[in-house]
């Protein structure tokens, strides 16, 4: 058989103080960024507007910011973005417009940027006509029904003129839309199975914009708190859950240690976050919930080998008998962790804009997730159980009790974990 | 382990063909082109499994409903209605007014008769609902708290069912409303699938709509100016003089149509013109039965007007007015601006309209608002997300292809590492992920983005609760058992390990699904879809599979694994 490691004995435990030094150091930095570089939050969170722009053509930076300048926007307040990969046509005509709320109303912003883009953009649309590009189909159908091109509305029974023109509208939408999102040309868009004065009546109804608002996110300032407010809530709420669940399924220690494992990786990705400024989106608390899955998961396999190991060898060190069971688990780790990491890699390499937040988080979250059932939680465990054996030890021997109590003491203490074991 | 491996099989069986059925088909009878057109199987997966916003398309809009403001309104109310009540009895206020949504103040003449107005105005506004004090010849009313929280959470849901009625006449497809948040936030979180251009929807719910009929005063006669007309009024606190839209000199016959006659044409830079109506509406919006437009009024083509009709209590009471009023002026007040005031000729029961400069969108909104009446409060939107259905196909698409990826690549890397074991794997991950669709399905629910994650999750616990078993049977080997030995055992102690992380992570999902919302709530129902399967699939397939492998051969010697 193929086989990663064979009889694994590395003294993973013996190593702990480096671990933990490691661990400190990474989290000291995280924190100090936290509290001095705080979070580079996104619309979800910190509020504002969000629009991803389609152009027709790609479009340049300084352009848009020039628009968005003579629209009323501060240069230094309006984020402009590109797409990370351009790969498609569409990434290269697609720009993240982002800004801080300016407006009274909360959509206020959105119909200002527009606005000013529009004034910016390539030919000005008639003020008779519709910007294809930026309607939908029901406005468009409305549209064509009132100039009525075709006369369908004296040839065909009532309701039926505006039945077709809606289905017209609604093919030229689709058209659009599976084209990235912007029509170049309205000539462009296929007429079998309609009539072919519909071209006509499009082309009176509507014109090409230079742009297509394909998606707004807006939040306003209340909504982000409440939302991050409540995520953080109900991850303790649930920490505490798996604490209480864990105590009651091997011994409380083991649920204090794996959940201090856990919040350990969830600081870690916060200050790496905050370190490196990564965006943080709504996605991200989808990530940080999948890392305290993950990470307890690994955590509960370890310590599942742990228990069954001391139930077997009573007499043996605990230190001894905790670094063999991570030591026989370890090709287990290192295949699970190692298949899931490479699945969240082809995530963040391919997984496109919208996942990027989640799937950066979702990699740290794994590699460190990993890394704290071994280099936290397992010395927490063997510390504290070194700690009962040396009171009991001390206890037993200020009592003047024959020595074998104090052998015996640990042992049953050992045995109790076991008995829980269905 | 090897024993029953038949029954098992036809268990794993029928699970494998619910799921698909479920999957592919859904709650009903199948049909032939169920299976034999492309296309049906295409529409059939499409409509089973409901993709969030996120992903579809679509807008989502967070609104608050402003309660105070209906509270305050009320309380208005309550102070104009004890001035009115203490006059009754000939008690003299000074002044009655709010002082915030839920308090108002009673300042009266004579402070000897304070305990009498006090009992006469609780009595009308209830004793249980509002408290009161007593300082000289102010009264002050509070209303108790735990009442105003009962009218708050009535406005919000009295805003719900008339956002409801208009979404619906709206006509999209499969729109949600549902109070979002905690209870004493007031909001509500409409999704509408498909629908790219909010702003539309936006004006049709805050549309105001305050229609009343009141008599027009005295002769028919309009004014040119706002001056003149109130030089005309001069005392009177009953009348007053109101902006006409247009002047049409119309004849209603009985049904209340206007007569066909020949009408002046509105001239758009006309000046405005006044009338003097009565405050006192005969009608109001609440007394409308139904409402919608209709086309082709006495314009001609392409004019659209609005019908409505009369609840029967209402018209009863416009039956008898018309009847007594034959020959004078009817004016349609419409916010405050009179839309038409045309001239009654006969009784009329229980039908009217408005003509007016409508359009068919203009006409079908305003008949959309009238029957739904107006909104109790303010709305004010606080987060709003619209998705093009192109971009969320992108993102489907990306999602799809990177999870597509992934998976491959653990597959390749299953068959490479345990051989004709991982094989099991596969197929345990692959049965795994159809059970998670077919739950998601029969649930109703929904796969957003975290949903994706919760997806990612579930197949990572699959392929851990594969590696435990086959690395624990690897062991037993190792340590010299005889195979069926050693997956028995593996199987065995795995399961333990296997139990405890699912059970630990299904503990965390359902608090997440209990207490998250939007996000989370998607993250934790996927994520317990998949826990579910994946402790059918890593054990009992898994091992049923072994055990078929295993009973072929009377002693097996080897694995492979």
């Amino acid at each position: 058989m193929m086989e990663l490691f064979r009889n694994p004995n590395y003294d993973f435990l013996g190593k702990a103080k480096y671990f933990i030094a490691f661990s400190v150091v990474v989290l000291v930095a995280g924190c100090i960024s936290m509290v001095v570089r705080g979070f580079n939050l996104g619309v979800d969170f910190a509020g504002g507007t969000k629009l991803t722009v389609r152009f027709v053509s790609p479009p340049d930076e300084n352009q848009i910011r020039e628009a968005l300048r003579k629209g009323g926007y501060a240069p230094d307040k309006v984020v402009i973005q590109r797409t990370g990969k351009q790969l498609s046509q569409t990434d290269r005509n697609e720009v993240f417009i982002n800004t801080p709320q300016t407006e009274a109303d909360v959509d206020g912003d959105k119909r200002k940027i527009t606005a000013a883009l529009q004034q910016h953009y390539g030919t000005p649309i008639p003020p008779d006509k519709l910007d294809v590009n930026l309607i939908g189909a029901a406005t468009l159908a409305d549209r064509l029904t009132e100039l009525d091109v075709l006369d369908l509305k004296k040839t065909l029974p009532p309701g039926e003129a505006e039945k077709e023109y809606r289905r017209f509208a609604e093919h030229v939408i689709q058209v659009r839309d599976a084209a990235g999102g912007t029509l170049a040309d309205l000539k462009a868009v296929p007429l079998a199975g309609f009539d072919a004065k519909m071209g006509e009546a499009l082309e009176k109804a509507a014109a090409i914009g230079a742009f297509n608002v394909v998606s707004a996110e807006i939040v306003g300032p209340q909504v982000g708190k409440d939302l991050r407010n409540r995520a953080i809530i109900v991850t303790i709420v649930a920490c505490i859950g798996m604490l209480f669940f864990i105590a009651f399924r091997f011994e409380w220690i083991y649920g204090v240690a794996a959940v201090i494992a856990v919040i350990h990786d969830v600081l870690i990705t916060l200050g790496l976050f905050s370190l490196f400024q990564w965006e943080i989106s709504l996605t991200f608390i989808a990530a940080m919930l999948t890392l305290v899955g993950y990470s307890m998961n690994d955590t509960i396999v370890i310590f599942d080998r742990v228990r069954e190991q001391l139930a077997q060898r009573r007499r043996d060190d605990i230190a001894k008998v905790t670094n063999d069971a991570i030591n026989q688990t370890l090709s287990r780790t290192v295949i699970t962790s190692g298949l899931t990491l490479l699945s969240v890699l082809a995530l963040v390499l391919f997984g496109g804009d919208v996942l990027r937040s989640f799937s950066l988080a979702l990699l740290v979250g794994i590699i460190f997730g990993t890394y704290s059932s071994v280099a936290i939680a397992g010395p927490i465990l063997l510390w504290w159980k070194r700690y009962l054996e040396q009171r009991q030890r001390k206890t037993s021997s200020e009592a003047t009790a024959p020595v074998r109590t104090g052998e015996e003491k640990p042992a049953r203490q050992r045995a109790k974990s076991a008995s829980v074991r269905s | 382990m090897r024993e029953n491996v038949l029954q098992r099989a036809v268990v794993i069986l029928l699970v494998t063909l619910g799921c698909l059925y479920v999957t592919l088909i859904g709650w009903r009878a199948p049909r032939l082109d169920d299976f034999t057109s492309l296309d049906q199987i295409r529409k059939n997966l499409a409509a089973n499994i409901k993709l969030g916003l996120d992903l579809k398309g679509g807008s989502y809009l967070v609104m608050q409903v402003m309660v105070d403001e209906a509270l305050k309104k009320m309380t208005d109310d309550n102070a104009e209605k004890a001035k009115a009540l203490l006059e009754n009895i000939g008690i003299t206020v000074k002044e009655a007014k709010s002082l915030s949504a839920t308090q108002m103040a009673v300042t009266i003449a004579d402070a000897g008769r304070s305990a009498e107005a006090r009992d006469k105005i609780l009595e009308d506004l209830g004793k249980s609902e509002w408290t009161s004090s007593l300082s000289g010849d102010t009264l002050t009313f509070t209303l108790v708290e735990r009442v105003a929280q009962v009218y708050r959470q009535r406005a919000v849901e009295q805003a719900m069912l008339i956002i409801e009625n208009r979404i619906n006449a709206f006509g999209v497809a499969e729109p949600t409303l549902q109070r979002y948040g905690a209870e004493q936030n007031h909001q509500i979180l409409l999704q509408l699938p498909g629908v790219d251009d909010p702003e539309r929807v936006k004006k049709t719910l805050v549309l105001e709509s305050n229609l009343e009929l009141r008599p027009v005063d005295g002769t028919y006669r309009v004014y040119a100016t706002l001056e003149e007309a109130r030089s005309v009024i001069g005392g009177r606190t009953d009348v007053e003089a109101l902006p006409l839209d247009e002047r049409e000199e119309e004849v209603l016959d009985e049904d209340g149509h206007p007569l066909p006659q020949r009408k002046r044409q509105p001239q758009p830079d006309a000046p405005t013109q006044y009338l003097i109506v009565s405050k006192t509406p005969i009608i109001v919006g609440r007394d409308l039965r139904d409402a919608f437009a209709s086309s082709g009024s006495v314009d001609g083509e392409g004019s659209y007007r609005i019908i409505f009709k009369l609840k029967d209590e209402a018209a009863k009471k416009f039956a008898e007015w018309t009847g007594q009023n034959i020959g004078k002026g009817l004016a349609i007040v419409l916010n405050g601006r009179i839309k038409s005031a045309p001239t009654i000729r006969g009784q009329i029961r229980d039908t009217g309209e408005i003509t007016g400069n409508f359009t068919k969108t203009s006409a079908e909104d305003l008949a959309l608002v009238l029957r739904s009446g107006a909104l109790p409060a303010r709305i004010v939107y606080l987060e709003e997300r619209t998705v093009g259905p192109s971009l969320g196909a992108d993102s489907i698409r990306q999602g799809v292809a990177a999870s597509v990826a992934g998976l491959v690549f653990i597959m390749l890397f299953m068959v490479l590492y345990y051989r004709l074991s991982g094989l099991n794997a596969i197929l345990s991950l692959i049965l795994n992920l159809l059970m998670l669709v077919a739950v998601m399905v029969m649930l109703g629910a929904v796969l957003t983005l975290p949903g994706i994650a919760g997806v990612i999750l579930t197949i990572g616990m699959a392929v851990d609760s594969n590696v435990l078993i086959f690395e624990r049977i690897r062991e037993e080997l190792r340590a010299g058992k005889p195979v069926l030995n050693a997956v028995e055992l593996g199987f065995d102690k795995a399961f333990v390990t296997i139990l405890d992380t699912h059970v630990t992570t299904v503990v965390s999902s359902l608090i997440l699904f209990v207490f998250g919302t939007g996000p989370i709530r998607g993250f934790a129902v996927t994520l317990l879809a998949g826990l579910l399967a994946n402790i059918f699939t890593a054990t009992f397939v898994s091992k049923t599979m072994f055990g078929y492998v295993l009973s072929r051969s009377e002693r097996p010697a080897t694995l492979s694994i």
